[in-house]
């Protein structure tokens, strides 16, 4: 495909790279937050549902300029923990991973949480009454049986980080070779009156990898049912 | 075993109270369904946590809370048996089987996998799924599981409910034989009339949230005959002899019975109080195919009938009368009476 520029390859490969690690670094987050939600009775657990779903319905760009504020030259974790450890995160790639992993968590989490939800209490109990600890149950029983929770719930994240725009655009800018991932880089070619060509390219490119997921995520409820 | 609770527990409007000792190898707690039993099951092994009281095991409290002692599930020991066998369906039957295994301490360990496959008999079934197994299977399975955790004591919560009738009785030979081999003491819920005098020795009755009593398996089912009109059930372990012209000779004690059913081997039979006519006299002609020689050992009042415990032949058989009846017959204790019982009054149990 020699319609591409060297910085479209990098957009492609950065949108891989951004939904992937966004993806696995979110997965023990989400696995906790998750078990935390169903399993434990506490105070405030209200606040926190509302709290990890909040960017489903926020607009992405408010999430974006919310992040912008905190972790910001300025904001709490820019200057209190950032600043002093010499992070820096504004406008480079790990921008673009935190504003996907915060617009995709709430997905990850639904996702395992109703997969937890649907393990029956009493495997639980056995496993309790059979002597393991409740880490022991967690890591025995209720991991390998939220299974299938776990990998829609990364599916669905890795592709909501494909897509991600908004918050991207904001705390990550949009920097060709650096931040610059493909609806970034379609966003541009869209705003520039030669780049329709590019453009369209480029939605090939999304199309394909979503499809290609998707065909993914098929196969592997077809094999985990098989297995079932 | 000792068991004592004295322990609180409100759920919703539901208010469990309990406060009994209970001495026994072979403990049934017996209830209506919705009064409390499953709760305090629950309250025993640690799955739930009384509002307040004590609850020991041996003299050892497993909750306390004037102490503040509460062990948790995972430490007390305590075996459980479901109402349905859930196994954890991402493990095989072996995996499943010493799940509970790997997590006891060492120097607890004194039954082992291969003892367990002989008395269940799931050598065959070690490698497979438990997602392939029958119900009966999957029962075993759970049995063998909850057994090879080797705890100090089985909490079985209506094993049998959900299994029908016929694998109800295969799998009861099971449940006796696994906890007489290793020598496990175990509580035994049920509503079931049957399955309580199979299975337990001493039954304490639980009815709505509150320890209602205790009493020996026997005598509940002759306490329940007089507060219904169900007829006491006797329950034979039999053992068969021969075919006989179309008919099956089981041995029963000194007696030889004559049952018309599937005729196999070792079989567990009940016959209905009221299937069994006395006679005062040897009658000299009967249709029904046994007629027993028995002795009057003991006469109870059940509502407006009468029980009378007679002995056959090295066993007892309960046989209920009206009390018109029993003044035709002059029944006194010691007298000497015939049984005539039908053949095709048995019915097979497993």
């Amino acid at each position: 495909m020699g319609i591409f520029s060297e910085s479209d390859y990098l957009a492609i490969l950065l949108s891989m790279k951004v939904a992937v690690v966004a993806t696995i670094l979110s997965l023990p987050f989400g696995f906790a937050v998750a078990y935390v939600m169903t399993y434990r009775k506490f105070r405030g657990r209200v606040a926190l549902d509302v709290v990890v779903n909040l960017p489903l319905t926020l607009p992405p760009v408010v999430i974006g300029y919310l992040l912008l504020l905190l972790l910001g030259k300025n904001g709490w974790i820019g200057m209190w923990v950032l600043e002093p450890l010499g992070i820096k995160v504004i406008f480079t790639w790990k921008a673009a991973v935190i504003a996907t992993a915060v617009v995709g968590f709430p997905l990850m989490v639904r996702s395992i949480r109703t997969g937890m939800e649907a393990i029956d209490e009493k495997l639980i109990q056995a496993s309790r009454t059979l002597g393991a600890r409740w880490f022991d149950t967690v890591v025995t029983v209720i991991l390998p049986l939220s299974f299938r929770g776990i990998i829609a719930g990364s599916i669905l994240m890795f592709a909501r980080g494909l897509g991600e725009f908004g918050a991207t655009i904001i705390l990550a800018g949009n920097i060709p070779g650096v931040t610059q991932t493909i609806p970034l880089a379609i966003y541009e070619y869209v705003s520039s009156p030669s780049g329709d060509t590019v453009a369209v390219a480029l939605c090939v490119v999304s199309v394909t990898i979503s499809v290609a997921v998707l065909i993914f995520h098929e196969w592997l409820g077809r094999r985990i049912v098989r297995v079932d | 075993m000792e068991l004592r609770v004295a322990a609180q527990k409100k759920l919703g409007t539901f208010s469990l109270k309990m406060d009994f000792t209970i001495v026994g190898d072979r403990i049934g707690i017996f209830g209506p369904s919705g009064c409390g039993k499953s709760t305090l099951m629950g309250l025993i092994a640690g799955l739930h946590h009384p509002d307040r009281g004590l609850i020991t095991i041996d003299g050892q409290p497993v909750f306390d809370s004037g102490e503040r002692v509460n062990i948790p599930a995972e430490h007390r020991r305590i075996g459980m048996v479901f109402q349905r066998p859930h196994l954890f369906p991402h493990l095989s039957v072996k995996g499943n089987l010493l799940y509970g295994y790997r997590r006891c301490p060492p120097d607890q360990r004194k039954i082992t996998l291969e003892n367990l496959v002989d008395v269940l008999q799931i050598g065959d079934l070690l490698q497979r799924s438990v997602r392939n197994l029958s119900g009966g299977e999957q029962q075993r399975v759970a049995i063998g599981r909850a057994v090879l955790a080797n705890p100090r004591m089985l909490v079985m919560d209506e094993p049998l409910s959900a299994l029908d009738d016929s694998l109800k009785f295969q799998i009861i030979p099971f449940l006796k034989r696994s906890c007489e081999a290793f020598a496990i003491p175990y509580l035994f819920i049920s509503h079931s009339l049957t399955e309580m005098r199979i299975m337990t020795d001493q039954v304490l009755i639980v009815n709505e949230g509150s320890d209602a009593g205790q009493m020996t398996a026997e005598g509940l089912a002759r306490d329940a005959m007089g507060k219904s009109p169900d007829p006491y059930t006797n329950l034979l372990q039999l053992r068969k002899l021969r075919n006989y012209d179309g008919l099956f000779a089981y041995r029963w004690g000194d007696n030889e019975l004559l049952i018309s059913g599937d005729g196999q081997q070792d079989a567990l039979y009940e016959l209905s109080s009221t299937d069994i006519i006395l006679f005062k006299r040897h009658p000299e002609a009967t249709s029904a195919r046994n007629l027993l020689q028995c002795r009057v050992g003991e006469m109870f009042a059940a509502g407006n009938r009468i029980g009378i415990v007679l002995l056959c032949g090295g066993e007892k058989l309960v046989a209920v009368i009206v009390k018109e009846a029993a003044q035709d017959l002059e029944i006194r204790n010691g007298m000497e009476v015939f049984a005539a019982i039908k053949a095709t009054a048995f019915r097979h149990l497993g």
